[in-house]
């Protein structure tokens, strides 16, 4: 089993067409990946999906980070 | 057969534009799932639509929560839907002078409301798919305006403002978002008007006569095939000639 970082370093790099070699802990979705708004939702849903979890608009606005998103899970998976 | 094994959702499709459309997108190959507010209306759709492999179902596109709720089932039973026909619809008219509140909020939730609610429902399932269809049945009442109908008029005009919103945002996921907005058809809901208007009606049409149901669900089918890729966030005008936009 992979672990969570690894999880979702996948899911960005598929949602986002980019390599999974570009994609660091401290990449911005939007400055770094060139994420537009709909694919940071569509990443959000992706993640959603991936971890089985719900996750609210308001915490999802605050994930723009890789890091922020294995943050938001990690924290929320072992619930 | 331009349609084959797509999902399409249809509401209101017991009677009328909707019924039509149903059969036709059923007719190209597509698994048509169409929608009534009654049981006996669900049942009829579905002895229509079962050989192609279709359903009926129960929609009350007003109750909270029944758009969400069908579309999820629907989606767990046929897998997601691929083409989404927003087609119901109720009149309310009455000069603004006496139209009630009641009448206002009724057109906008039916006939509004309802179109944001299910665009949004299918939405995810469109995304992942990166392939969608939405066509929104308008009115050419909500382009030339209408006595009587301030309210459809109003709700019909939301809704081409609010397709072309939804195009913009989805067209990079080659999902595509249109109208088609049917003039004066020969349905349950035009013969419920008075003789005399229908007679007055028949002369602003340049064609000269009422327009079919099949005339809808041909432009309708028209849009939900790849025949039709390149085109979104329009409104596409079926009257006869009765308004040149």
């Amino acid at each position: 089993m992979e672990n969570i970082e690894q999880r979702v370093k996948k899911i960005v790099a598929e949602q986002l067409g980019v390599n999974e070699a570009e994609v660091k802990n401290e990449s911005s979705f939007v400055d770094d990946l060139g994420a537009d708004s709909l694919d940071t939702v569509e990443l959000v849903m992706a993640l959603e999906e991936e971890f089985e979890c719900e996750i609210p608009d308001e915490e999802a606005e605050k994930i723009t980070t890789v890091q922020q998103a294995i943050d938001y899970v990690s924290a929320h998976l072992n619930k | 057969m331009s349609l084959q094994g797509k999902v399409a959702l249809v509401t209101g499709a017991s009677r009328g534009i909707g019924a039509a459309i149903a059969d036709h997108l059923a007719a190209e190959g597509a698994i048509v799932i169409g929608t009534a507010t009654s049981e006996a209306g669900a049942a009829t759709i579905g002895d229509r639509l079962a050989a192609q492999g279709g359903a009926g179902r129960v929609l009350d596109v007003g109750q909270e929560g029944a758009i969400e709720a069908l579309v999820d089932e629907v989606e767990k039973a046929f897998g997601p839907v691929a083409i989404l026909v927003n087609n119901a619809g109720i009149t309310r008219d009455g000069l603004l002078m006496r139209m009630k509140d009641e009448d206002w909020d009724a057109i906008m939730d039916t006939n509004l409301k309802s179109v944001f609610k299910a665009s949004k429902a299918v939405l995810r399932g469109m995304m992942k798919a990166r392939w969608g269809r939405i066509i929104n049945i308008a009115s050419v009442v909500g382009a030339m305006g209408n006595a009587g109908q301030a309210n459809y008029a109003a709700a019909k005009a939301g809704i081409m403002g609010f397709t072309k919103s939804m195009a913009r945002e989805v067209g990079s996921r080659n999902i595509t978002v249109n109208c088609v907005a049917p003039g004066f058809i020969d349905t349950d809901m035009t013969r419920a008007l008075p003789e005399a208007q229908r007679e007055a009606l028949v002369q602003q049409i340049a064609l000269g006569r009422l327009g079919e149901a099949k005339d809808i669900a041909d432009a309708v089918g028209f849009l939900a095939s790849d025949r039709a890729a390149y085109i979104t966030g329009q409104t596409l005008h079926v009257n006869g000639g009765m308004l040149m936009p």
